[in-house]
């Protein structure tokens, strides 16, 4: 059956997590379901992405923003958390219940799920977005061990959301030594994982950059997920482009967000 | 009212097509509407051989517009007749090629390859791209070498309509129509994106890795209405309008100052269904507006 995969919803609820304890806003933002006429949703796995443009961007930003599904339920809604970064995370954090939004998705792939493998969850700050989800559907949970490392307080990213399923270890750094101690942990931890662990991780480009060069050098493979820049988030216009090793320049949206890291070049 | 515009023998259901690179080959937006509901879509510009576009980043926002440098990233011409062409209801709907090259005999060699493939309704020449270093625009800032790409195309294209495409970034886009279409261009199309810049006063860098880019978006529009306004004086055959369409208003004005169909570009990353819904909303305004035939209206602007 034919469905179209844009489609218009209003706001449903925002909460802010953290106000006036750290730099920035942090917000996760609720959606209505917009039903399921476009079945996708139904199948929807953690590490896809949905384009958000709400009425209120006008013509400026024209174009919409990406934001990894934190949690998509018909009853309770579609979720994104998110971090106030620029022009278009800035208008999302005004918006008000019942304001129009104009979301397509659910877009781009998904984390692998291996059930029996220990498997290495990196969340690098608002990174973490995806993850939430991913760790509640685990059927293992057991084989899961997640590191967050952020800079601001952990309030700032509903952090109980993630406890209780899984061994879940945040890391604060508040100066260049929590850093450097983190980067260790992360030189010590990817390698346990490189031979027949999964590593998935999200977080900035130096985040992710550290990461694929501990499992090239250990000869493991770890699924990054991308976040550049896009426009149409359909993968018609070649705007949202990384390279890959044997293809060339592919579409992040189409093809990734989520790829392995020995497959591209950062 | 009979939404059936005609260029140069091309039959559209409706003026509205999509605009070369902004809809990508249009398999991308299936899941979004039926494609079989444009008029026309313009397929991402092709080249001969697969080419791999400019470095990241590539975008970045403008007040109401965006700036572009992909650099005419595509699959080349034999992917896209093998692997796309045939995935595109070509049978409802005019797939037009967009055509990139850095020669004239390039040009020519693409254009005979493309013409003879069935499903291919009309080629459009991009003289105009500003993100390349060869070829691209500097084909169409000069009137001899643009009218050389424009013969040499015609030449082996055979029956096919060949539509050129045109820059904005030249003093006088009416001679510029005038030397393609003396040449044998059967319509133009216009415009492409206007060079342009954005840079970062506190990073101290540019916001496109390529440096300048094309800006799009209703930000250019006021520059393309001008610019067919123009063409339309100066020359015969169809133009087609595009530059910042965000709304049914916005085509019908592109036609009352000559065009004949319209294309949408950057409007498709408003939302990716963009183009289906504007096709319901022109018709919607047509009747609104009490607008009885496209003959009457094109062209009627009272000055
Ligand atoms: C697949 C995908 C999933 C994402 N998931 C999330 C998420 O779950 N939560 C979240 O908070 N953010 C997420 N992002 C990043 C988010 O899209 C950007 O933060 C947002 O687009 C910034 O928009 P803005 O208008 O506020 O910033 P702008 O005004 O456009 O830019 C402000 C600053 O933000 C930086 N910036 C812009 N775009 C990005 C980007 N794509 N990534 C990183 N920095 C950027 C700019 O360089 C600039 O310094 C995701 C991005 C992608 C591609
Ligand atoms: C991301 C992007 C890619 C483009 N690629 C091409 C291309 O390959 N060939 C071409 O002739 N024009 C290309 N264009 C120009 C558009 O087809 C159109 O002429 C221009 O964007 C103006 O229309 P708009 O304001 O509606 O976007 C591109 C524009 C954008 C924004
Ligand atoms: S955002 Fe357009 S191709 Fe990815």
């Amino acid at each position: 059956m034919f469905g179209n995969a844009c489609q218009d919803t209003t706001v449903k609820s925002l909460t802010r997590f953290g106000k006036g304890e750290g730099d920035g806003e942090f917000i996760e933002l609720t959606l209505e379901h917009p039903g399921l006429d476009n079945a996708a949703w139904k199948l929807w796995k953690p590490g896809q992405f949905v384009m958000v443009r709400p009425e209120s961007f006008g013509l400026d930003p024209l174009m919409g923003r990406p934001f990894s599904i934190t949690s998509a339920d018909e009853e309770q809604g579609i979720s994104i958390f998110f971090q106030v970064m620029g022009q278009g995370t800035r208008k999302l954090a005004s918006l008000k219940p019942g304001e129009p939004v104009t979301l397509w998705g659910p877009l781009g792939n998904a984390f692998a799920v291996r059930k029996d493998t220990p498997t290495l969850v990196l969340a690098g700050g608002i990174g973490i977005a995806p993850f939430y989800e991913y760790v509640k559907r685990h059927e293992q949970p057991e084989n899961l061990r997640m590191i967050f490392g952020h800079r601001p307080p952990l309030a700032c990213y509903n952090w109980e959301r993630a406890q209780g399923v899984c061994s879940c270890e945040a890391h604060h750094e508040t100066c260049r030594q929590d850093l450097m101690d983190f980067i260790a942990l992360i030189e010590e931890t990817v390698p346990q994982y490189c031979n027949d662990g999964l590593i998935i991780a999200c977080g900035p480009l130096p985040f992710l950059e550290t990461i694929k060069k501990v499992a090239d050098q250990h000869g493991g493979r770890a699924q990054l997920s991308l976040e550049n820049r896009m426009a149409c988030g359909v993968g018609a216009c070649l705007g949202c482009v990384c390279d890959h090793k044997t293809e060339g320049p592919v579409s992040v949206c189409a093809r990734g967000p989520v790829f392995w890291s020995d497959e591209i070049e950062l | 009212m009979d939404m059936r515009v005609n260029i140069a023998g091309l039959e559209l259901s409706n003026p509205v097509m999509t605009a070369s690179g902004t809809f990508g080959y249009g398999v991308e937006f299936k899941r979004y509407g039926q494609l079989e509901k444009l008029g026309g879509m313009v397929v991402k510009g092709l080249s001969l051989e697969p080419r791999a576009g400019n470095p990241m980043p590539r975008i970045a926002d403008a007040p109401a517009g965006m700036l572009n440098a992909i650099g005419l990233q595509n699959i080349g011409a034999r992917n896209f007749v093998e692997k796309r062409l045939k995935l595109l209801p070509w049978g409802e709907t005019a797939v037009v090629a967009n055509l990139y090259a850095c020669s004239a005999s390039e040009f020519a060699d693409l254009a005979a390859y493309l013409s003879e493939q069935e499903g291919i309704a009309a080629l459009e020449v991009n003289i105009s791209c500003p993100n390349v270093s060869s070829g691209g625009v500097l084909f169409g800032q000069d009137p001899s070498m643009a009218a050389a790409v424009t013969r040499a195309v015609k030449d082996r294209s055979g029956e096919m309509p060949v539509i050129v495409k045109l820059t904005p970034n030249v003093t006088d886009i009416a001679s510029m129509a005038k030397a393609v279409v003396d040449a044998g261009a059967d319509a133009v199309s216009l415009i492409n994106t206007l060079s342009a810049m954005s840079v970062d006063a506190r990073t101290r860098k540019p916001r496109l890795a390529n440096v300048i880019g094309g800006l799009s978006g209703p930000a250019i529009k006021p520059v393309a209405l001008r610019c067919v306004w123009q063409v339309a004086q100066a020359v015969d055959v169809p133009i087609i309008g595009m530059g910042g369409i965000t709304s049914a208003e916005d085509v019908l004005e592109f036609i009352l100052v000559g065009a004949t169909a319209v294309q949408v570009g950057t409007a498709n990353f408003i939302r990716p269904d963009f183009a289906f819904r504007l096709v319901d909303e022109l018709a919607a305004l047509v009747d609104e507006l009490g607008i009885e035939s496209w003959d009457d209206y094109r062209g009627s602007l009272q000055v």
